[in-house]
């Protein structure tokens, strides 16, 4: 029992930070049909930031934490400005091949003005200890991690559906020529939907860098195509099933892990990616894609 | 109030709409007539800041042309445009909220939207169901509501009867002209030529990118020229 207990935390806990990952690819995607693959890229920039602010001898744990989360949401919004804007009209397509290229250039950026090798950061370490309740092992950045992701998704909600910006950002996503019928600035919407996706990135970096304690150019590659599999499956669209996706590949992962037998242990991604694949023949959109308009009612 | 002149709309490489001048006085309801690809949206379209044009759209003496679309809203020009593109994720009152999109005062905009749902109670009922539930009447009227959330100083209403029922499309109008009997300005483009020019004080007929006929409801109801381009029986 307390076996069970125990792997269902643990899936919740992968959960969690799927859908904060996740939940950063989906607000842009929602409002400009954008992946934005550069995601990974801005949760190095955390990720370096915290080095920067070790190499200054900056220890204290809230200024390097809210550092990171500010440059994040910076990097985002400054991409947004400089990347996305010009080719916001264009085709998807170009956009899509415009976040490969940021990518790309990010990480190159990375390499040669920082350095290829991993970089320690042990300013995080501090947020992890173990802790036992009943019989239950867990570890303190798990509980962290989870309750982050609640109150970001209770935050997220509070945001969309009580302020004028929020409401603008769910329309958007429905029809954003009518938004600026509204006299609603386009700009401003496409920069919040950016500035929170930041936002998410950087918080998903203080969980990934406490755990991993380095930094290296590729960081954001691993995280940001575990958020592309879980908003594919839940949807690409939707928040909720990019929430959903999230929680639904943590549950799936550590399921592998616990089943697989010894000798499959290094094929934990091959069978998870055969059960997405499996839940897309019978979702083919996602579990939770946005409905199509299905023509005018008369 | 809202001068036009010399307005060409393109869509992409193609012009829509060929060098047309118009004009809407304070206080008015202007009709603008016309069968199906005349260029009566694209020229809604060329207001708002939508469509691209060339040509000088005047709005109480500022010239609006060289402006975006967010500062033409706010200069006081609010649409119901065709297909009336309602939030339909978005709950009733959320569309109303998102209408009233650049209006600063909480108290007024509580006001206006309890003025509203007094004239629609059908909108106050469903007020926190998703807009997509509401019928095409329903919509309609949420549409105007929405527009008018924003106390423009000109409404443009694109085809308001579009594929409704004949006794919904009689409630809308009868909306409109109450409207107009309080003094709103109105601009209102529709195929419905019979009810439209009951409503109007001057007429615009259009046809093929082009103004080919005008003038006061009376005369334009006349004219055959009106029912030719309608019914394209000459």
């Amino acid at each position: 029992m307390e076996y069970i207990i125990q792997q269902v935390l643990n899936a919740l806990s992968f959960g969690a930070e799927y859908a904060l990952l996740a939940l950063g690819l989906a607000i842009v995607f929602s409002i400009m049909g954008l992946v934005n693959f550069a995601h990974g890229e801005i949760i190095a920039v955390g990720g370096y930031t915290m080095v920067a602010f070790a190499s200054l001898s900056i220890g204290n744990p809230f200024i390097v934490m809210g550092g990171a989360v500010l440059a994040a949401m910076l990097a985002s919004l400054t991409l947004e400005r400089v990347a996305f804007r010009p080719v916001r009209k264009a085709d998807p397509t170009t956009g899509l091949l415009t976040a490969f290229g940021v990518s790309i250039v990010l990480q190159n950026l990375f390499l040669l003005f920082v350095s290829p090798r991993p970089i320690a950061v042990t300013s995080l370490y501090f947020l992890d200890w173990p802790i036992e309740i009943a019989g239950i092992r867990l570890a303190s950045l798990q509980v962290f991690e989870a309750l982050t992701t609640i109150i970001v998704i209770v935050a997220l909600m509070l945001f969309l559906r009580r302020t004028v910006l929020g409401l603008a950002v769910r329309a958007a996503s429905l029809d954003f020529e009518m938004v600026r019928l509204t006299g609603i600035r386009a700009n401003r919407v496409f920069a919040m939907a950016f500035l929170i996706s930041g936002l998410l990135a950087g918080l998903a970096c203080i969980f990934i860098m406490a755990r991993r304690g380095s930094v290296d150019p590729h960081l954001g590659f691993e995280p940001v195509l575990k958020a592309f599999v879980a908003c594919v499956v839940g949807g690409f669209g939707s928040l909720p099933g990019a929430v959903l996706g999230g929680f639904l590949l943590g549950a799936v992962e550590v399921a592998m892990l616990v089943m697989l037998p010894q000798s499959l242990g290094g094929m934990t991604d091959a069978f998870v990616f055969m059960i997405v694949a499996m839940i897309l023949i019978w979702r083919p959109d996602g579990i939770l894609s946005p409905a199509v308009e299905k023509g005018d009612k008369l | 109030m809202l001068i036009i002149q010399d307005l060409h709309v393109f869509h992409g490489p193609i012009e829509a709409v060929h060098g047309i001048s118009l004009e809407v006085p304070q206080g008015k309801c202007i009709s603008l007539l016309g069968p199906n690809g005349a260029g009566k949206t694209s020229t809604i379209s060329a207001i708002t800041g939508i469509a691209r044009s060339t040509g000088e759209v005047r709005f109480e003496g500022r010239d609006l042309s060289r402006e975006s679309v967010e500062a033409r809203i706010a200069a006081g020009i609010a649409v119901s445009p065709e297909g009336r593109r309602i939030f339909s994720n978005l709950t009733v009152l959320e569309n109303l909220t998102l209408g009233a999109a650049l209006q600063k005062n909480a108290k007024e905009k509580a006001r206006d939207r309890d003025h509203w749902f007094s004239l629609f109670p059908i909108l106050a009922e469903r007020r926190d169901q998703p807009a997509g539930t509401l019928s095409g009447g329903e919509q309609q009227m949420l549409a105007i509501a929405r527009a008018l959330m924003a106390r423009p100083r000109i409404l443009l209403l694109d085809e308001p009867s579009l594929g409704l029922a004949p006794k919904i499309v009689r409630q809308i109008f009868d909306l409109i002209a109450s409207l107009k009997e309080q003094g709103m300005t109105i601009l209102l483009v529709e195929q419905n030529a019979t009810q439209a020019l009951r409503l109007a004080d001057y007429a615009y007929l259009m046809s093929s990118g082009r103004i080919v006929a005008h003038g006061t409801a009376d005369e334009l109801g006349k004219s055959d020229r009106l029912m030719a381009e309608l019914t394209g029986v000459a």
